[in-house]
């Protein structure tokens, strides 16, 4: 930790010598876009590139951002020295004030000092959770793995109908005990519930994790350790719609938002198990879609012309069928074949024939 | 036998008076209530007053006092320094309805019918009981002249009361006295807002101005020079009415329809009188005198159909583009003014000049709609706003491009004056109050193109305003934020903000024009990619 301070130290330090050589202080912070992301085909993540802009504090249009910026990093670097963590929702409040005598607040709402953090994090290089600064808890967990969590041993088979909730920081858990062959990851959390009751984690001998709609970077983290420290393999349920194929491709390649952190969140095996096109047409899900907007139509373009699915035959058919559908479905359309056909039909189907797309 | 029924009728007819006819018709002449009272005897006072030095080339120099006597009473005093009228003509001047130099003049004037002071004189007449207590001399050669007059309203003629030689300092002039029922209101529509105007669009007058409350206002002038005397002209055929046309026949001492036509009409020679005849199925050597309503008719038409040209124009004085602008500078404090003297026009065979001024900005509240002064003839209008085409055309204008905001069908909204000013020898109003002018598409299209111009210099300044404002604000920001981000980057390396502070405020000093000129560009760095800009999903964020 003493690095990221060093880091918050410096970066100040810098800004000041520029100022005593009469330059005006700036902050090169790297774009954060499709356009400086690329897919790296050899680790099959997205990585971002080297474009970088310059932000100036004596320019209109960045000032404000340079001065949040700044705001988030001293803030950080106040946790630091107290060896203390805050939440983000902590830092946006340490960061709404008025200036004296004006009305312009350095913040207004939460997603600028969260985004501010995003920039510091590109700028300094070390993520959010490293300059203590937290997101919530979030997500359940469940399954035969029992780990310790600052000094405390946890049961993820033993935690009643809610499991295990996720923190955003997983790097200090230790895998005391891990009793599975593999994960189901789900987008909703009410599938998670239908699993959990019907124990499927027991029946099937496997951990089955979601989050309340996107997938944190706790979540995230914690599913590539246990990839990759534990080999399980990571199978994604979710919605047949350009969005639950987006939360699977995260999962996978990584975000084009956090792409500078990639590294320590894709699952590059991670597999696709549905909703598919297939499951459409097998399961007769046709008569629960739900008719796309324009939105719809739109987000599934982008996503077909990604780098890292413009090749993939297996999904570019999907994107087509769907297309085809001009609709889309969720998860629990199939609760109309019977509430229990998830865990009793659908899902160890999929497992045993090995029905997934990659 | 009982005589017939109309005989009767004619007897009561006989006993119809003037001042019945007045009692009737006192709203047409702008007597319809007690506040307007007191603004119509003051204003047919002072354009009477404006109008008589004007026409003897002397600088108007004209003293309105209005005294508070009691409840609704009010004495009204205006005294000028014109020519002054000679003795005998004083009573018809002011104790005879309809007696006037100018109904059947066409020229640009203030007054039109001769009814103006005289009714004014009757109002005080029936009101208060008192009579019009005039004093005018013509020369210092000659003895000022005293006179008390009723107006007899059975005959529509004067009634001496009093009349004396007396002693008057003044070298010529005239003044009027007048008791009068009336209420006196600040405001939009009262004496003082009619004063103001008439001070903005007669820039070579001075007015001293004494107010019920006993303040005294002077209205110096801005120039002095007097406006070019308005010529007479003849009418053009194409404005004269059928009613007005019968009356010139049975009037005209020409012996031929010819000669007539050429001789008392603008812009008729001998050819186009042949043609009109001609097309009128008479010959051009008919005499007047045998023309019937019929063959009149036929003439009106014929004259619809033949050309002719335009009416000159000379004969209109505006009061030109940097006088308006003067005026209105010395009445309406503000920071940017202009105006436009369109070139003249013609309605209905009359010809006719707008001038449109404008005053933005200064102590002028910037949330109300705009303050509209009309005139015509140098005359306010203040009252029938919304019936005038002045105000329409203001409406019809787009002023958003200007730099105000305007909802639709409404007057724009923001600090500024527009002064809208119609000249012409025969100002065509809606009514005889001579409140509103009326709505000709000829009159209506050139205030708008003058509006326009006139918006468009505005716009440039507003524009340009709020330009500089704005970058006013952007080094405003950093001067705001300079404290702040010294502080966190001083927390961050350690050391103190106060040194850091004063540097980046030096800096600041430094590159204000760069700031404040070069932002644009660096700006656009920050959103050179549109993918930033699409949102990645619809369920949150791609992260929390």
């Amino acid at each position: 930790m003493m690095d990221a301070k060093k880091k918050l130290v410096e970066l100040g330090q810098d800004l000041v010598k520029e100022v005593e050589k009469g330059k005006q202080p700036a902050l090169n912070v790297p774009v954060r876009a499709l356009s400086n992301v690329q897919y790296n085909e050899k680790s099959k993540t997205l990585e971002l590139g080297n474009k970088s802009a310059e932000r100036f504090f004596f320019n209109v249009g960045h000032v404000k951002k340079f001065v949040q910026t700044l705001e988030v990093a001293k803030h950080a670097k106040a946790l630091l020295d107290l060896g203390k963590h805050a939440s983000l929702r902590d830092v946006f409040y340490m960061a709404k004030r008025t200036i004296p005598h004006t009305n312009t607040n350095i913040v207004d709402e939460q997603t600028e000092s969260d985004k501010a953090l995003e920039d510091l994090e590109l700028i300094t290089g070390f993520s959010r959770e490293q300059l203590h600064i937290n997101a919530n808890k979030n997500g359940s967990v469940a399954g035969h793995v029992v780990i310790e969590d600052k000094g405390d041993t946890i049961d993820w088979s033993k935690l009643g109908s809610g499991g295990w909730s996720v923190p955003s920081n997983v790097e200090e858990i230790t895998f005391k005990k891990v009793n599975a062959d593999y994960i189901i990851y789900m987008e909703k959390a009410a599938v998670w519930e239908r699993l959990h009751e019907d124990k499927y984690w027991d029946k099937h001998h496997c951990i089955i994790m979601s989050s309340q709609g996107q997938t944190t970077r706790g979540i995230r983290r914690l599913l590539q350790r246990l990839n990759q420290e534990h080999k399980l393999p990571v199978y994604v349920l979710a919605d047949f719609d350009p969005w639950g194929f987006y939360i699977y491709s995260v999962l996978k390649f990584g975000s084009i938002n956090l792409a500078h952190i990639s590294e320590s969140q894709a699952i590059p095996q991670a597999k696709f198990l549905g909703i598919t096109a297939d499951d459409i047409e097998k399961y007769g899900l046709s008569k629960h879609f739900i008719k796309f907007k324009d939105v719809d139509q739109s987000r599934l373009k982008q996503m077909a012309d990604y780098d890292w699915f413009k090749n993939n035959k297996a999904w570019q058919r999907q994107f087509k069928l769907m297309k085809q559908y001009g609709a889309k479905a969720e998860i629990q359309a199939l609760s109309a074949r019977g509430i229990t056909f998830i865990s009793d039909k659908y899902l160890p189907e999929k497992i045993k024939t090995k029905d997934w797309l990659d | 036998m009982t005589n017939p029924i109309a005989i009767k009728l004619a007897e009561k007819q006989r006993e119809v008076s003037v001042a019945e006819f007045f009692e009737r018709n006192r709203h047409l002449l702008g007597f319809d209530n007690k506040r307007k009272a007191l603004l119509t005897v003051v204003k047919e006072a002072v354009d009477n007053s404006l109008d008589a030095c004007e026409e003897a080339r002397i600088l108007p120099e004209i003293s309105i006092e209005i005294i508070e006597m009691g409840p609704d009473r009010f004495r009204v005093i205006v005294e000028d320094n014109g020519p002054g009228i000679v003795k005998k003509n004083i009573p018809n001047v002011f104790a005879r309805l309809l007696y006037g130099s100018k109904f059947h003049s066409m020229k640009q004037s203030r007054g039109q019918q001769g009814i103006g002071i005289s009714a004014a004189v009757l109002y005080a007449q029936l009101t208060t009981g008192r009579p019009a207590r005039i004093k005018s001399r013509i020369d210092p050669k000659h003895p000022a002249h005293y006179f008390e007059l009723h107006l007899n309203t059975q005959k529509n003629e004067p009634e001496i009361v009093k009349d004396e030689e007396i002693q008057w300092k003044k070298e010529h002039g005239t003044r009027i006295e007048l008791d009068i029922e009336a209420t006196y209101q600040k405001g939009d529509q009262s004496v003082d807002a009619y004063v103001k105007g008439t001070a903005i669009v007669n820039p070579h007058a001075t007015f001293i101005y004494t107010t019920p409350k006993a303040e005294q206002l002077i209205f110096a002038r801005a120039i002095d020079k007097l406006p070019k005397e308005p010529q007479e002209i003849k009418p053009h055929p194409y404005g004269v009415e059928l009613g007005m046309m019968l009356k010139m026949i049975k009037a005209t001492e020409s012996r031929t329809m010819q000669a007539f036509l050429t001789n008392e009409f603008s812009r008729v020679g001998p050819q186009t009188a042949k043609e009109i005849c001609e097309k009128a199925g008479f010959p051009p050597s008919e005499k007047p005198m045998n023309l019937q309503l019929p063959h009149v008719e036929k003439l009106m038409q014929a004259i619809k159909d033949t050309k002719i040209i335009a009416p000159p124009t000379d004969c209109i004085v505006p009061i030109g583009e940097q006088l308006l602008e003067k005026g209105l500078k010395k009445e309406v404090a503000a920071e940017f003014y202009t105006s436009v003297t369109r070139s003249p026009e013609v309605y209905r065979g009359i010809p006719f000049v707008i001038e449109v001024a404008v005053a933005y900005g200064g102590q002028q509240t910037g949330d109300e709609t705009i303050r509209l002064l009309r005139f015509a003839n140098r005359v306010p209008l203040l009252y029938q706003q919304s019936a005038c085409a002045a105000t329409k055309s203001v409406i019809q204008t787009n002023w958003k491009p200007y730099g105000l905001s305007q909802s639709a069908g409404a007057l724009p909204a923001g600090p500024l004056t527009v002064a809208v000013h119609l000249a012409s020898v025969w100002p065509p109003f809606t009514s005889e109050a001579k409140e509103a002018i009326a709505h000709y598409p000829e009159i209506i299209k050139e205030m708008k193109l003058a509006l326009q111009e006139v918006g468009r210099r505005l716009g440039s300044y507003v524009n340009k305003k709020k330009r500089v404002s704005l970058e006013r604000e952007r080094v405003n920001i950093f001067e705001r934020y300079i404290p702040e981000v010294a502080e966190s980057i001083a927390t961050l390396a350690g050391v103190a903000k106060g040194k850091l502070q004063t540097e980046l405020e030096k800096m600041l000093e430094k590159n204000k024009d760069f700031i404040q000129s070069n932002t644009a560009k660096v700006e656009a760095i920050e959103n050179d990619d549109p993918e930033s800009k699409i949102k990645l999903t619809s369920k949150g964020d791609d992260d929390e």
